[in-house]
């Protein structure tokens, strides 16, 4: 199992957020969690990415567990993630956001050739490289946090509501680039509130629901499920 | 004409002085949202360490010459730096995820006990630094006569700024405090070690501090255990001033601070040299309470 989430509990200080949850994460798939606000899905992916508090349970990436590091050494691990509101260091240029990434990466060549795909994932970035990211519209920030994530060479990413406060159209365009980078050997964790695209970008999906998970399958299987459909996808 | 030349020149001493030590209060700020109390004494320590360690390396009851302020100065950094680093680690990460005020009660304990340490180590009266320290050449400027001494503070406080002004801005764990500095939380997910970059910011911060209370030793001459508290105070102003958690802020926040005192004690009246001092953080405090380089913020939930 690639990541495995155990029996996780897990808040902040002494408020209790997850009671208990457990999920996995298969090499090379795309997951997603869903739920409505509040149910806990920011708080699962902090967990994973070493943030949050955790009282019980674990979390393991390829067998070993992470929910015991630091979230500087879960990151070396090859866990990113591009956090719900982005979270893009403002003042800092595009550049210095990207190389702020890739801090884990010794290796200035390695560095490079990551740059120059990424940019190619993301030409307008590219273009705004030495503006101060504060700068940048919503869906160029979106775009930002996603490529810092990428910029560590990450095995698994960790997405928090990718498409939150973009147009349809960028929207799209974000899904689209997940599904890019999906292809291009990353394992993605990604949470939205956006149901319907998420499941048809997703193999597998999981419901979240006050911090118990209330349903898991295929993501063809929940699109089709009446209950999902009614509290998930509109109607 | 020659008078306001060599008033600009102390001010500009002075506030170099001031601004090494506002760059201690402002980088811990940055990341820690924290008013380091007891940077202040830390710059009393340097003083101290500066004279101690200074008549130490003569030999048998002789000073050593001039020369030798350079590598005292340096181990006095160096001793500095660790002892902010320890204060760190005692005084404020045991409690750094209890509320702040406990932090700045805990800031203010620290502060009591390094005064008290520096009265009980040296005593209370004030110390002297000797002559041979304090070189008593004047060099003429524009055909003004400036006190070599003055013009080597502002040399080295300069020098110093710059170097950490290059430090932050262009090198990667430089990156990594400014990021720090903006959200924890994001720069840990970027694999930043949070807790190393704070250890960092003390170390530097005490560091210069401590350079700076060398630097006030020679300069004045006299140097007791509660400089630190004026001095203290002051480089908070000059760090309010400049904007706090702005590392060119504090630089600048300093340099000026130096100045209007200086030529506001030169030109008005001596008695009111801290008056005037207090009265520019009362006008930043209510004209715009973000500093001059500081920016409008919204205060993080």
């Amino acid at each position: 199992m690639f990541l495995e989430v155990d029996e996780l509990r897990a808040g902040y200080g002494p408020v209790q957020v997850l009671h208990g949850i457990s999920l996995h994460v298969e090499k090379g798939e795309i997951v997603t969690i869903l739920g409505a606000n509040g149910a806990g899905k920011t708080t699962t992916l902090l967990s994973v990415s070493g943030l949050a508090d955790i009282t019980g349970g674990a979390v393991r990436l390829r067998g070993k567990d992470i929910h015991t590091l630091p979230a500087d050494e879960i990151v070396a691990r090859g866990l990113t993630q591009a956090p719900e509101g982005r979270r893009i260091f403002g003042p800092l240029s595009v550049m210095e956001n990207l190389r702020l990434g890739a801090f884990t990466v010794k290796d200035r060549k390695a560095v490079a050739r990551t740059l120059e795909q990424v940019f190619e994932l993301f030409p307008r970035l590219s273009e705004r490289r030495s503006q101060p990211a504060g700068t940048l519209s919503g869906g160029e920030q979106q775009m930002l946090a996603i490529a810092r994530a990428l910029m560590a060479r990450p095995r698994l990413l960790l997405l928090d509501e990718p498409s939150l406060g973009l147009a349809p159209l960028l929207v799209k365009a974000i899904f689209e680039t997940v599904h890019a980078i999906n292809e291009s050997g990353v394992t993605v964790l990604l949470v939205e509130q956006n149901a319907r695209a998420a499941l048809k970008l997703a193999r597998r999906g999981y419901i979240l629901e006050m911090g118990r998970i209330v349903m898991e399958g295929d993501a063809a299987a929940l699109l089709a499920d009446p209950g999902v459909q009614q509290a998930y996808l509109g109607g | 004409m020659d008078q306001l030349f060599q008033q600009l020149v102390n001010g500009l001493a002075v506030g170099g002085i001031y601004a090494l030590v506002a760059l201690g209060y402002t980088m811990v700020y940055g990341v820690l949202k924290l008013i380091n109390f007891a940077h202040g004494d830390l710059f009393t320590i340097g003083a101290y360490l500066g004279l101690t360690l200074f008549v130490a390396m003569g030999s048998a009851g002789t000073l050593p010459g001039f020369a030798a302020v350079l590598p005292v100065a340096v181990m006095v950094m160096g001793l500095t730096a660790l002892l902010g680093g320890v204060l760190e680690r005692v005084a404020y990460r045991p409690l750094r995820k209890a509320g702040r005020l406990s932090a700045v009660v805990s800031a203010l304990g620290a502060s009591i006990f390094f005064q008290n340490a520096v009265m009980l180590v040296w005593g209370a009266n004030y110390e002297v630094y000797p002559e041979v320290m304090r070189p008593s050449a004047v060099i003429f400027l524009f055909d003004t006569g400036v006190p070599l001494i003055r013009l080597l503070i502002i040399g080295v406080s300069l020098l110093l700024m710059l170097t950490l002004y290059g430090f932050i801005h262009h090198t990667r764990t430089g990156t990594a405090v400014r990021a720090a500095a903006i959200d924890q939380g994001a720069a840990a997910l970027m694999g930043i070690n949070v807790n190393r970059i704070i250890t960092l910011v003390f170390l530097i911060g005490a560091g210069l501090g401590g350079a700076a209370g060398i630097m006030v030793g020679m300069s004045y001459g006299q140097i007791d255990f509660s400089m630190g508290f004026s001095y203290g105070l002051k480089a908070f102003t000059a760090a309010v001033l400049g904007g706090i958690g702005n590392i060119p802020g504090a630089m600048l926040g300093g340099m000026l601070l130096g100045l209007i005192e200086t030529l506001g004690s030169a030109y008005l009246t001596i008695a009111w040299k801290d008056a005037i001092s207090f009265l520019v953080l009362i006008l930043i405090l209510i004209i715009r309470p973000t500093g001059i380089l500081g920016e409008r913020t919204a205060e993080k939930l």
